[in-house]
């Protein structure tokens, strides 16, 4: 479970982890967005450069980001292998029947290669430097527009809070059934597919029964704290801009300039 | 079987930031045949330490020695399960393993894993269920319709259906009415008595380990600060104060009777003994 770093947050104070939680999420969609704009060596380069700056400047250390795109690898590998193998074009250096390696089929793997790497890395950086409540609450922010059209947002909210609220938790509980049933005989992770899923069922069904029951409890503690519903309650923590937030948009903005000028 | 520690330090999620001591070289032997009791107050290692004792984790250094397997921080993660059946572990709040759809599946659920057959472990099953205190009915209802006392015993009647040699129990009694409470640690010491069980237990409970234990070890940060018999450990009320821990009722009891006056030859750790310290004292008339 200690392998899982998608999603985890690591404390500090750079700039990063400053920046207002809606910054964060809306300049990672649209980084991801306009990283599909590179198209050549430069523009990638670029982006490249981009990236590492950012995570610089959340000094949080790289080998945390690699340990992101590792269990992505295989789907990684298995993209780049489609490119380079059904891309045409160029100089061939290898073919077997209907099998090619060409010149563009290489820089087409080496182009997807990046784009995954960059976007995991993003979105690895957005998950580092904010914590999940308070994505939860940027959410909300963001998502306010949508009560117009009666969208119950506030009510979402608070469920995607709570569900990011009981990870910790279930991952801890994960842990101890798991130790309680090795101790009892089970093995977890080996065998054929069909011992490995049964040997999940002494684990999901403790699991279940363990959720229903933090479920009810917490909603008996809201209900014995009076909570109510709504959209005109007050918030604890109330977000607001700084001027490292214009500074960010004003950053992204000129990165989509120069990349549209770089790209081919 | 004995367990030995040999310089044992183990570190939470070695390697990465979050890394946390979880064991600071700990170097102890539970033999077999002992009733072993650990103490600690929150977060002293003491649930890290019971779980090297099946190889649930491995040390980060140094070498624990389960009867003839030892375990390495290179020991592979395969053929752990002939260790596993030795020895039975009972976790804080067992009744969350349950899982099957009969309590009799339930408990005929390790010693199968284990490799005995289903005729047998359903035998243990209904021998275990009474040996627990539990009416032999129960056998074929849900465990998740029993109360939650029940569902204790169950799970403990599951550990105790692999038939181990060596029992680590983690807080068996927390949430159980004082009745239960007796219940479960006269059956562990008639076990332990009867059978030879090697019991390990991790309790809060001053008078259990004054009652039960013939050896205590104390932790304290992830360190073994002093281990000995029960007399040798609450010998020392003022240090187990500093560690955050208390003494035996009986202990505490006569300890405020030693400011008035009365004199002990060494602290009595039960009601009888000092009862026995007492009679004298009292018949002499001499109260001070």
């Amino acid at each position: 479970m200690d392998k899982l770093i998608l999603g985890r947050y690591i404390p500090g104070d750079s700039m990063v982890h400053r920046l207002d939680p809606r910054t964060k999420l809306m300049a990672s969609f649209y980084y991801i967005a306009i990283i599909f704009l590179a198209n050549n060596w430069q523009s990638y380069l670029l982006m490249f450069v981009a990236t590492m700056v950012m995570i610089m400047l959340s000094k949080v250390k790289l080998s945390f980001f690699l340990r992101g795109v590792r269990p992505m690898i295989w789907l990684i590998m298995f993209t780049v292998a489609l490119q380079i193998f059904f891309t045409k074009g160029g100089h061939t250096y290898w073919s077997w029947g209907w099998l090619a390696i060409t010149q563009f089929g290489l820089t087409n793997g080496a182009f997807i290669f990046m784009r995954f790497v960059l976007i995991i890395f993003i979105s690895t950086l957005l998950t580092l430097t904010t914590q999940p409540l308070s994505l939860a609450d940027a959410v909300e922010s963001l998502l306010k527009p949508l009560r117009v059209i009666h969208v119950p947002v506030t009510e979402l909210a608070l469920v995607l809070q709570i569900a990011l609220r009981f990870v910790p938790t279930l991952m801890d509980q994960t842990t101890k059934i798991m130790n309680a049933q090795r101790a009892r005989g089970v093995d977890f992770g080996t065998g054929n597919l069909f011992q490995q899923m049964k040997a999940v069922v002494p684990l999901l069904i403790p699991l279940f029964v363990d959720s229903f029951g933090i479920a009810e409890d917490l909603a008996t503690a809201m209900d014995a704290r009076g909570y109510q519903g709504g959209d005109n309650r007050t918030k604890y923590r109330v977000l607001q801009y700084h001027r490292s937030d214009a500074t960010a948009a004003i950053v992204m903005v000129a990165l989509t300039g120069l990349l549209v000028f770089l790209r081919a | 079987m004995d367990i030995t520690f040999d310089h044992v330090s183990f570190t939470y999620q070695a390697g990465t930031p979050f890394a946390g001591d979880g064991l600071k070289d700990i170097s102890t032997t539970i033999k077999g045949g002992d009733y072993t009791a650990i103490i600690g107050h929150t977060g002293s290692g003491k649930s890290t330490l019971l779980q090297h004792l099946n190889a649930l984790l491995k040390p980060t250094s140094g070498t624990v020695t389960i009867g003839d397997r030892e375990i390495t921080p290179e020991t592979n993660n395969k053929n752990l399960k002939p260790l596993r059946q030795k020895v039975g572990m009972v976790f804080q709040f067992a009744e969350n393993q349950l899982f099957e759809q009969t309590v009799e599946r339930d408990i005929a659920f390790g010693p199968m894993n284990f490799g005995v057959p289903e005729k047998d472990a359903k035998a243990l099953a209904a021998q275990m269920v009474k040996l627990v205190g539990l009416p032999d009915d129960i056998l074929q209802q849900s465990p998740f319709d029993l109360s939650g006392g029940q569902m204790r015993r169950v799970a403990i009647a599951g550990v105790l259906a692999m038939q181990p040699e060596i029992l680590v129990l983690d807080e068996p009694t927390a949430g159980l009415d004082p009745a239960g409470r007796l219940e479960m640690m006269t059956m562990f010491k008639k076990l332990h008595d009867e059978q030879g069980l090697t019991i390990v237990l991790v309790t809060h409970q001053m008078d259990d380990v004054a009652d039960y234990a013939d050896r205590v070890l104390v932790m304290e940060h992830g360190a073994l600060v002093r281990q000995g018999t029960p007399r040798e450990i609450f010998a020392d009320p003022d240090w187990l104060r500093q560690k955050q821990l208390g003494l035996p009722k009986t202990t505490a009891f006569a300890e405020r009777l030693q400011k008035l006056g009365f004199t002990f030859d060494q602290m009595p750790l039960t009601a009888s003994e000092l009862a026995d310290d007492l009679m004298p004292q009292i018949g002499g008339g001499d109260r001070g």
